[in-house]
């Protein structure tokens, strides 16, 4: 039944290429139907990839390699993209789905525009179904079949990593979406307020899932890896965070765009490195450069054929941008005093950290081409991208008052001495009262101070506070996702410098004592799940009236015949009680079990920061989808709403008054 | 503005430099180190190898020691942790930390391999005893 599949991809890679098309010509209506039908047929692909995976069909090579009878459902159907054909074959689901979400949801009244953006995307589909096809191909038979399957990796046999990966590619080919978008713009030569307007929910779209699948990995490395931290500065993590910066970037910056008619090149440079640093991303980790449980491919041809991909549409659209660029009009001027000052302040502060993350994550693998094996640790972000960061969120609460055009100074001075008090309390407090180091009292003074700050701004748009909850979605989003940053600073720092850690080694009956709590080893026993056998230590720890039972366990996949670590967490108020176990040692003629014990103060913090940020992307997107259909709606097809938007007075959000929306000081 | 974007780069440059400089870490194999000269007290970075049969030593607590040996030399290493799954006799260990003053190396942090398909990217080149 896999060859049904295997021919629907095959028509989808045609009906990618008939988008393409007409998509370049112009032909909306042609390049959509050419867009629906991809959809239909590589979903009806995937979907005999996903029923193969199901019914544990081993004649299908990848089934056979990669799933097991014994695998429970769920992880049965995950392990359809947790190998590397067949996520490659959820990439391209998700690059036609956005290309049908676009079709769906783009209503400029420019249809010549969103044809050519259609048309792009088809170009990437085309690109990443032929890769599909003809280097990674998921729908190949093994003849003979194999009795028995060689399982999935057993470390990925876990829900969190089960919907990481989707969410990862959300985002990544969300990207690609809007690197679509940016080329049109470029090939019609316009990136103007409504170009900005229609591409501003697209780059939620990517950042939202983005967000979400890095913060899911590395939630997963918390509690998997039985390392204790929730992120190393892998190489293969950097991959991830630097098309989230770049595209936070373009999150900002496209609302000067959006407001102003400002930094369009500026823009549409970030939407092109925004997809650059996702492929550059799926190179990384794809081509088995770099070694980790994400390199499914070690295989020379399909990380020079990712490259190629890279060169040929990163060069193309930078080509492209080169080209038409310096046609694209600006906004009006401003001062460096100003709205448009602070997110340019943004944008640089955001591409400069770019830059550290991309030289700490090349600079071993450049390294290596001269003949020296090096490694680029943790103190080097720490000294580079911790403080660069820091100090614009330093800067976030103060300049995101100031108004476009020029700023009055009076009340910046007015505003700068009251928060310069706040903050100066909240250092000495944090200094006195947690007994924290400077470096994470300073974090934590930095922290509350966000918090303040987006607290501040909402009460100072809505003006009075009972308006609070009339202002628009997009500034309680705005607001969300600055809180979000407070919390996961605060989570971060203390998490990072105040973290207890502590290796055991214990007999059964015996006590220690970690960060307060009295742990003891009840007993080790062993137990059996549907395709693993573990050990499962048994701690006792107590902390006054407080008591916890941590199990760790040691899992053995005699599939896979490797063993996997599964921690054992306790939640407090305060923190998470930690444990992993170790092995097993006989020391003249006494046994002992190794624990590794953590408490990592308020780690959920970090997390929670995280979701607040999604969530305060998702306000920002339905913020948007409301005016956009409105005033679409009386354009007829066709006719460009080209005066629509006067270019120097605001934009008047539906169902809010002016007043409310766009006052200044 | 752009003397702004200018020194932002600049300064962030420099840091980048300093950082590299101050926490890039060199990998030796034990030939590499003895062609060296041999570590002295202080010296940081990856050593790699295979862990020397018979050499593992486990002591009352949670610290062990062992030897990480190539073809002509070995180098003491000593450790307080919980062994990574695949650590054994024999078995191929890359270990970051760094050298104390009775030149053992004190490692922070042991990898060793993942899976049977899995060798630390370092070792691809170091030989074996056995060989």
């Amino acid at each position: 039944m896999i060859e049904i599949g295997h021919f629907a991809a095959f028509l989808a890679f045609a009906a990618s290429l008939f988008q393409s098309w007409y998509g370049l010509r112009g032909h909306r209506n042609m390049a959509a139907s050419g867009a629906y039908a991809a959809l239909l047929l590589m979903a009806l692909a995937f979907s005999f990839l996903v029923v193969a995976f199901i019914q544990s069909d081993f004649s299908v090579k990848l089934v056979g390699d990669h799933s097991h009878t014994l695998k429970p459902l769920f992880y049965k159907i995950a392990g359809t993209w947790g190998n590397h054909e067949g996520s490659m074959a959820l990439w391209c689901l998700v690059t036609i789905g956005f290309a049908v979400g676009g079709a769906l949801r783009l209503k400029t009244g420019r249809a010549v525009f969103e044809a050519k953006a259609i048309g792009v995307q088809g170009v990437i589909a085309t690109g990443s179904l032929a890769y599909l096809l003809f280097a990674s191909n998921p729908f190949l038979r093994l003849n003979p079949a194999p009795l028995q399957g060689s399982g999935l990796n057993p470390v990925l046999q876990d829900p969190a990593l089960a919907i990481h990966p989707p969410m990862l590619y959300l985002g990544y080919v969300g990207f690609s979406f809007v690197f679509a978008l940016a080329a049109a713009g470029l090939l019609q030569g316009r990136v103007d307020r409504n170009w900005a307007r229609a591409v501003r929910p697209f780059v939620l779209a990517a950042w939202v899932p983005l967000t979400l699948g890095i913060a899911l990995g590395s939630y997963w490395a918390y509690y998997e890896l039985g390392w204790g931290g929730w992120w190393f500065w892998d190489p293969v993590e950097n991959a991830s965070l630097m098309p989230w910066l770049i595209g936070t970037a373009l999150l900002h910056s496209i609302i000067v765009t959006e407001k102003r008619g400002g930094f369009a090149a500026w823009t549409v440079l970030l939407a092109v490195l925004a997809f650059c640093f996702s492929i550059l991303g799926a190179f990384l980790v794809r081509s088995g450069i770099l070694t980790s449980v994400h390199a499914f491919a070690i295989d020379p041809l399909r990380g020079s054929l990712l490259l190629g991909g890279l060169l040929a549409y990163g060069g193309a659209a930078l080509a492209l941008f080169a080209w038409r660029a310096p046609a694209l009009k600006g906004g009006p001027d401003w001062q460096m005093i100003s709205r448009e000052g602070a997110l340019m302040l943004n944008n640089l502060v955001f591409a400069v950290a770019t830059a550290t993350v991309l030289l700490g994550t090349m600079f071993p693998l450049l390294a290596e081409m001269t003949g020296r094996q090096m490694s680029v640790g943790v103190p080097y972000f720490n000294a580079t991208f911790v403080p660069i960061m820091a100090g614009l969120l330093v800067a976030l609460p103060l300049v995101q008052a100031w108004s476009w055009g020029r700023a009055i100074p009076k009340y910046i001075w007015k505003r700068s001495v009251i928060i310069g008090a706040v903050a100066g309390v909240l250092i000495l407090f944090a200094l006195g009262f947690g007994g924290l180091p400077l470096g994470a009292a300073l974090g934590v003074a930095l922290g509350v101070w966000l918090l303040y700050g987006a607290g501040s701004e909402l009460l100072r748009r809505a003006i009075t506070p009972s308006r609070i909850f009339k202002l628009p979605a997009r500034v309680w989003g705005m607001s969300l996702a600055h809180a979000g940053i407070g919390l996961f600073v605060i989570g971060a720092v203390v998490e990072t410098s105040a973290r207890y850690e502590q290796t055991l080694a214990l007999t059964a009956g015996q006590s220690a004592n970690l960060a307060g709590w009295e742990i003891t080893l009840e007993g080790v026993e062993t137990s059996e799940g549907p395709n693993w056998y573990s050990d499962r230590g048994i701690l006792i720890a107590s902390k006054g009236a407080s008591k916890a039972i941590l199990r760790p366990e040691t899992r053995y996949y005699p599939a896979a015949q490797m063993p996997t670590t599964e921690t054992a967490i306790h939640k407090t108020a305060f923190g998470d009680l930690y444990a992993a176990l170790g092995d097993r040692r006989s020391v003249d003629g006494v046994t002992r079990w190794t624990f590794r014990v953590y408490f990592n103060p308020l780690i959920d913090l970090i997390f929670l920061g995280t979701l607040l940020m999604a969530l305060g992307g998702c306000f920002a997107i339905f913020g948007k989808k409301v005016r956009i259909a409105e005033e679409a709606s009386h354009l007829p097809e066709g006719q460009l709403p080209e005066e629509d938007v006067p270019e120097d007075k605001p934009i008047i959000t539906a169902g809010a008054p002016a007043s409310v929306v766009e006052v200044e000081e | 503005m752009v003397a702004f974007a200018g020194l932002l780069l600049l300064a962030a440059a420099g840091l980048a430099f300093m950082a590299l400089r101050q926490s890039a870490n060199l990998f030796y194999t034990p030939t590499a180190l003895a062609e060296r000269g041999g570590p002295e007290a202080g010296l940081a970075g990856k050593i790699g190898g295979f862990v020397e049969v018979g050499s593992l030593v486990y002591t009352q607590g949670s610290e062990f020691t062992f030897r990480v040996v190539d073809d002509a030399h070995s180098i003491e290493v000593e450790y307080d942790g919980i062994a990574p799954a695949l650590f054994q006799e024999g078995a191929g260990v890359v270990a970051e930390g760094e050298f104390n003053v009775e030149g053992r190396f004190v490692a922070s942090r042991l990898l060793a391999k993942h899976d049977e398909n899995y060798v630390p990217r370092e070792l691809a080149n170091v030989e074996s005893p056995d060989t």
